[in-house]
């Protein structure tokens, strides 16, 4: 028989309790580190580029010469675009599934769409270069510019190349759906029966019942699980590599190709050569660390704000 | 408008199809013994395979795992023990944090931190840094886990004079054991096809190694290095390296959903 004394803590408690508590400690520590790890790497560069980092287009390995504007442009513009596509989509799977599924499709189907997310990123790429980028360089890009008759507008003018700031768009609205459908179905289920009921005693139907009762209540929960997603869209990196077509531009026209921060980094380290060139991709870096973290901060704000009200 | 969530859940699952689709029709016809056996090969001889990259696979989810694994149970043991307490709280939100930051600032940390002090890229580093994207994985999943676990069955341990650790250790922790492994399962599975952070720390490596402290290949980056490439024999093994992946990925995720569906049921004898 184990002996535990009633006063204090025995040593083998004390050991667990210390072990454990240093296991949690460790993770706001590795925060810490990997800030001050991120910011020792990009300080060269935002010494010497200071605001001019962020606002100049000149990206110049040779003259040493480094502006991130495009790369943050891109970033934003290509998730922005995610959103747009997958916020519809999954916020209609979600409700699908937690309204209108019959309970033996529900199952199957929320595996199917939290399969997606399974999918490695390089495999998104794969499927990006070989089928996604031809059918829009063949199909899509012409039927836009030629029936639609829209290439004259800023959004659409210019060559049709195939890889492009609307293929990664595309590929990340793919990727993003998960994240947004998880998080909305989530909400959507934590809306008290009491709610709905009420507004079917109304006399509401049932899509007026989610429009009018479940919808406004999870609005901010949806919100959160579209800045998860926005969160996810800012920092994926291989698919929109393999897809964006890497080029130091701003450009209005989905059809141009363009740069995203992490694509950027991820392309040119490899190949960059000076202490600058490397220390400026770990600048790109650590602005999109910024970025992230506040945006995942808010996600978090909002999706816990939502879980407090549900209890 | 029910038909347009309909709509909306055929279009959501249509992507995933094709994808599997065409990663069978791809993969499967370049797909042979050679590749599991074979070293990369240079462009015009057939023949080549990916051996190194999935030996390189498996030495780095074992380094992730070592790290990530007892890192992420231990805190996620303190979460659940100390439910209200303000640190668990900021350890909760900063793991959620930790968990939406993007894999290559993960990697760009690794690189400063492990891999420049000491110039060589390396197996280890790889290692380290899918295990640090481990960490708040396992740890949310584990509180979550053990959470489950009725106070009941605590307090019995407790009421017959077992110390507080032995309790968590061997009551607690063993019956939350099938959610756990469902979650290091699921962590696994997310980091065997992450490929950003690799290419700051493992790097890749054409040939046999099985170093932790050199650079190393792997599935993702071989797929990664194979398909921007301009060869298309260097394609068709990018697309079986893919489904290769992936098909590793899946069972992962299919045996994570097996061991959670035993949970509390039988096993704990």
């Amino acid at each position: 028989m184990p002996s535990t004394s009633l006063h204090g803590a025995s040593l083998g408690d004390r050991i667990y309790r210390f072990t454990t508590t240093a296991f949690a400690a460790s993770v706001p520590l590795l925060l810490v580190l990997l800030g001050v790890e991120v910011m020792i790497a990009a300080w060269p560069a935002l010494k010497a580029f200071h605001f001019s980092f962020l606002t100049s287009s000149r990206w110049d390995a040779v003259e040493g010469v480094f502006g991130a504007a495009p790369a943050i442009y891109g970033t934003i513009i290509s998730s922005v675009l995610a959103l747009v596509i997958a916020t519809p989509l999954a916020v209609g799977v979600a409700i699908f599934l937690s309204e209108f599924a019959p309970p033996w499709l529900r199952q199957p189907v929320a595996f199917l769409v939290d399969l997606l997310a399974a999918i490695p990123s390089v495999v998104y790429g794969l499927w990006g270069i070989f089928v996604l980028v031809p059918l829009l360089r063949e199909q899509v890009m012409p039927f836009i510019t030629d029936r639609l008759h829209l290439g004259n507008t800023p959004l659409f003018s210019g060559p049709a190349y195939g890889p492009s700031m609307l293929a990664a768009g595309l590929i990340l609205a793919i990727m993003v759906l998960p994240y947004i459908s998880s998080v909305t179905r989530e909400v959507l289920m934590a809306v008290p029966r009491s709610q709905r009921e009420a507004a079917l005693a109304l006399g509401a139907t049932r899509w007026e019942m989610i429009r009018g009762a479940v919808l406004p209540y999870a609005s901010s929960g949806i919100l959160g699980g579209v800045i998860l997603g926005l969160g996810r869209a800012l920092g994926e990196t291989m698919a929109v590599t393999m897809v964006i077509g890497n080029r130091h531009e701003i450009s209005s026209s989905l059809f141009a190709p363009g740069y995203t921060m992490a694509s950027l980094i991820a392309n040119e380290f490899s190949e960059a050569t000076n202490d600058m060139h490397l220390s400026a991709l770990m600048a790109v870096g650590a602005v999109l660390l910024a970025l992230t973290l506040a945006v995942n901060m808010l996600a978090r704000w909002l999706v816990w704000r939502v879980a407090r009200q549900g209890r | 408008m029910i038909t347009l969530t309909v709509v909306a859940a055929l279009l959501a699952t249509l992507p995933l199809v094709f994808i599997l689709a065409l990663l069978l029709k791809q993969g499967a016809s370049s797909l042979n013994w050679a590749f599991f056996t074979n070293m990369p090969k240079p462009v015009g001889e057939t023949g080549g395979g990916m051996a190194n990259a999935m030996m390189g696979t498996v030495m780095l989810i074992g380094v992730a795992s070592v790290i990530g694994l007892p890192v992420g149970i231990g805190a996620g043991l303190y979460l659940a023990e100390h439910r209200g307490a303000r640190f668990a709280s900021v350890v909760r939100f900063l793991s959620d944090v930790l968990n939406g930051l993007p894999s290559i600032v993960i990697g760009i940390f690794a690189w400063q931190f492990l891999v420049r002090p000491v110039k060589q890229f390396s197996a280890l580093a790889g290692g380290i840094a899918l295990g640090v994207m481990m960490i708040p994985l396992v740890t949310r999943a584990t509180e979550e886990m053990i959470r489950l676990v009725p106070d009941a069955l605590r307090e019995a341990a407790l009421a017959l004079g077992y110390p507080r650790w032995r309790t968590s250790l061997t009551i607690v922790l063993r019956t939350a054991l099938p959610g756990i492994v469902t979650a290091a399962l699921v962590a696994v599975a997310r980091i065997a096809g992450e490929t950003a952070p690799l290419l700051f720390t493992a790097f890749g490596n054409q040939f046999w190694s099985t170093s932790f402290m050199h650079p190393i290949s792997a599935l993702p980056l071989q797929i990664f290095s194979y398909a921007i490439s301009p060869y298309d024999e260097w394609h068709a093994l990018a697309w079986a390296g893919a489904l290769v992946l992936l098909a590793l990925v899946l069972v992962i995720s299919l045996v994570a959903r097996f061991v959670t569906r035993s949970k509390f049921g039988a096993g704990h004898d």
